[in-house]
């Protein structure tokens, strides 16, 4: 039997290709309604006629011409992967700037096949494809398409395989007659060179208008000998223009042919536009920030709000599974030691993080998806761009910001969105300012404790204050930015484009199916894999004597005088260094070291934490220097596993862990010592 | 020279040519010789800019608009 054929499936952002991918698959690839998600190729396979395919999907670009990791791992894809066919992916709505990419793609296969995608959408606004008159104006077979619905697959899928069987003749882009010679010239240097793994045409065109990523890939593939290098420059004199003007030149040609097939294909209503322009204005403006503000508040009212049962129903049913085990354990005559070892240690931490971490995240997750389905987000970069721009850095990291509300780690690898390498790096190292789910109670019971106090009044102080730190930690956040990219990570704003898609109805249970998948169950077990090992450490750090005293003992009077030059002590900061795996287990490890009980507390009662807490000696002082600490100190060992793989560098990874914990210390004993003055 | 970014919101025009370290982005995203492009609405402060062009909404900051060269004396 013969290999199965490949078809690779290309597209602008937001076009819905990874729907088309999941439906002609049956895979669930997360797509989302704004640039960047896609950034690997996925593989899937399909069948049709007792014939199997293997579908390749690549990430979204608007060119062959890369300008970002995706586009390059796309243009890999379509230009090298010598693909049986290649379907391109268009939003009928937008098809005049999609068949850019389409007709480059046509420059390399004729086994072409054009999916317009979002048929239902554009009509609604007005838009109207004639599929046949398109097909007939460029050459190709044209599949319309509505691939939520999962309309049109089947269609689709026998015109690729009609392409495979008999390639049809694409109606190409003519350029100028000067153009075409010298690149029919060049091409036929060429040919010999590249061994038919490349339209030579389309690979002389991308030489002589320096396409220096295509070059890249070339030269990864052919030895660029200087014989060559001269018949690219002697095709340049050719047609008598330089790279840039060559490359305007072809841009403008194929736009002119976009124009002229839409001309032919699709009628455009007169306006129509106005709902969605008058929603964008009212979004984006300065009313827009109010509103972000509260949609952000409300995504984390219902996540704490909603986890709270959950996480008390999870942390019962771990409690009686640990007192299953403990008894299994003891049926099997374990020693007694290895026992709690497992069961208080290890069992006890890891059912508590999960317990703990599960809920919030099974909620914010799929609530933030909802944003970014609806189109949302991208309106959020856009908004608060000036403020980043302002920093040296990029709009995007407003959205890596909101992300890292609910994890960090989430936050860390949302990054890849951003195109600029050195700003990149910069919304990776400062995410963790921003407080994560797990960090945002500890704050929220340091405010009722200590600040606010209880009842309706009190929790409108809390969340009112809660605002405060917030807006603190995005202060930092910024300052932190600008500072870095004024010292390590010094340059100007890079330029960079965004496009904001139409807003969409988003796709509630597919969302909430996907959003659980790929981010909350990818956090957790990065997080379960630290916890069990960690809850080992823990109940050695507090049963383990030397001396009479516990090594947790003697770790706290040897971070004591560092604590109380802080503000804090040296339980608080065994702490916060017991809470490495899950920031969720910070305060329940204070309360542990304090009480010696040997194993993690319920801190679930806020009264008697309180008064234990204030037993020991603590303050308002001691809380506000926590509540610091908290903001900016060390990221938890999920994020800073997540940075160790984004960066691929070790001394990023411990800048990511220095940065903020040096911001914190010096920020606590700034207050600790204007404190003791006043 | 008129630019993108002398183009207030609610105005449109032609575009002449793109050039700088944006330009072959600009012009794949369609902002090639002749093309009409609108300007939707705008962020707040000296932010960002929303524009109209084949179709598609493209937001840019002001200083890379200015890397879009514009048809002086023509609406589009």
């Amino acid at each position: 039997m013969r290999e199965a054929r490949t078809i690779v499936l290309a597209g602008n952002p937001n076009v819905g290709k990874s729907t088309v991918f999941n439906a002609l698959t049956g895979l669930k690839q997360h797509t989302g309604n704004w640039p960047g998600k896609t950034v690997t190729a996925a593989r899937g396979a399909c069948s049709l006629d007792g014939e199997t395919f293997q579908i390749i999907d690549t990430p979204g670009a608007y060119s062959l011409r890369a300008h970002s990791a995706e586009e390059e791992a796309a243009m890999e894809a379509v230009c090298f992967s010598r693909a049986d066919a290649v379907i391109v992916v268009c939003d009928a709505a937008c098809l005049e700037r999609n068949l850019n990419l389409l007709y480059q793609v046509m420059e390399i296969t004729d086994r072409t096949v054009l999916c317009v995608n979002l048929l239902d959408e554009a009509e609604k606004r007005g838009v109207r494809v004639d599929v046949k008159a398109l097909s007939q104006a460029l050459g190709i077979p044209v599949a319309g398409a509505c691939a939520r619905e999962g309309k049109g697959l089947k269609e689709l899928l026998r015109a690729a395989k009609r392409v495979m069987d008999a390639p049809p003749a694409p109606r190409r882009v003519q350029y100028p007659n000067a153009v075409e010679r010298a690149a029919a010239g060049l091409a036929e240097q060429l040919r010999e060179p590249l061994e038919n793994g490349m339209n030579p045409r389309f690979a002389a065109l991308r030489l002589m208008e320096n396409d220096g990523c295509f070059r890249r890939e070339l030269a990864k593939r052919m030895v660029i000998h200087a014989s060559v290098e001269a018949a690219i420059q002697r095709a340049r004199t050719q047609t008598g223009l330089n790279p840039e003007a060559l490359s305007a030149l072809l841009t403008e040609s194929v736009y002119r042919a976009a124009e002229e097939a839409c001309a032919a294909a699709v009628r455009r209503p007169k306006g129509g536009e106005e709902v969605q322009l008058k929603w964008d204005r009212k979004l984006t403006g300065w009313a827009g920030v109010p509103v972000m503000l509260l949609l952000l508040a409300l995504v984390f009212f219902i996540t704490l709000k909603g986890a709270n049962w959950p996480s008390a129903w999870l942390a019962a049913a771990f409690g009686e599974a640990e007192a299953l085990l403990r008894s299994g354990l003891d049926a099997l005559r374990f020693p007694p030691f290895w026992t709690a070892l497992l069961t208080e240690g290890a069992f006890r931490t890891l059912g508590r993080v999960i317990a703990v971490m599960l809920p919030p995240m099974a909620i914010f997750f799929p609530l933030f998806t909802l944003l970014e389905d609806s189109g949302y987000l991208p309106r959020v970069a856009f908004t608060l761009d000036g403020m980043f721009e302002r920093c040296h850095a990029c709009g995007k990291q407003a959205l890596t910001m909101c992300m890292g509300c609910g994890c960090n780690a989430v936050g860390v690898m949302g990054c890849r969105i951003i195109d600029s390498p050195r700003e990149r790096l910069i919304a990776l190292l400062t995410n963790s300012f921003i407080p994560c789910n797990g960090r945002f109670p500890t704050l929220f019971a340091m405010l009722t404790l200590f600040f606010a106090g209880g009842g309706l009044g009190g929790a409108l102080l809390s969340a009112g204050l809660l605002t405060g730190l917030a807006a603190l930690a995005v202060g930092v956040t910024l300052l932190a930015s600008r500072l870095l990219s004024a010292t390590v990570l010094k340059g100007v704003p890079s330029s960079y484009t965004l496009e904001l898609p139409p807003c969409r109805r988003p796709q509630f249970g597919k969302v909430i199916f996907r959003s659980l998948l790929d981010r909350t169950l990818f956090v957790l077990g990065r997080a379960a894999a630290v916890a069990a090992p960690a809850g080992v450490l823990i109940f050695l750090l507090t049963h383990v004597q030397a001396g009479g005293l516990t090594l947790l003992s003697h770790i706290t009077a040897f971070l004591d005088p560092l604590g109380r030059l802080m503000g804090l002590d040296g339980v608080i900061l065994a702490g916060f260094l017991l809470g490495f795996p899950a920031n969720e287990i910070v305060l329940p490890m204070i309360a542990l070291a304090y009480t010696a009980g040997g194993a993690l507390q319920e801190t679930a009662d806020l009264a008697a934490l309180g008064s234990l807490l204030r037993a020991q000696g603590w303050t308002a002082l001691t809380a506000l220097n926590l509540m610091l600490f908290s903001l900016f100190h060390f990221p938890c060992s999920t994020t800073l596993l997540t940075i160790r793989k984004e960066t691929g560098s070790a001394k990023w990874t411990a800048f990511a862990f220095a940065l903020p914990t040096a911001i914190g210390m010096i920020l606590c004993m700034i207050t600790n010592a204007f404190a003791k003055i006043l | 020279m008129k630019t993108l970014s002398d183009i207030s919101v609610g105005e449109g025009g032609r575009v002449r040519g793109a050039e700088g370290t944006l330009s072959r982005r600009l012009r794949d995203l369609g902002f090639t010789r002749g093309a009409a492009v609108e300007c939707l609405f705008a962020a707040p402060g000296r932010g960002m800019r929303a524009y109209r062009i084949r179709g598609a909404v493209i937001a840019l900051r002001q200083r890379d608009a200015r890397q879009v060269a514009m048809e002086e004396n023509e609406h589009a």
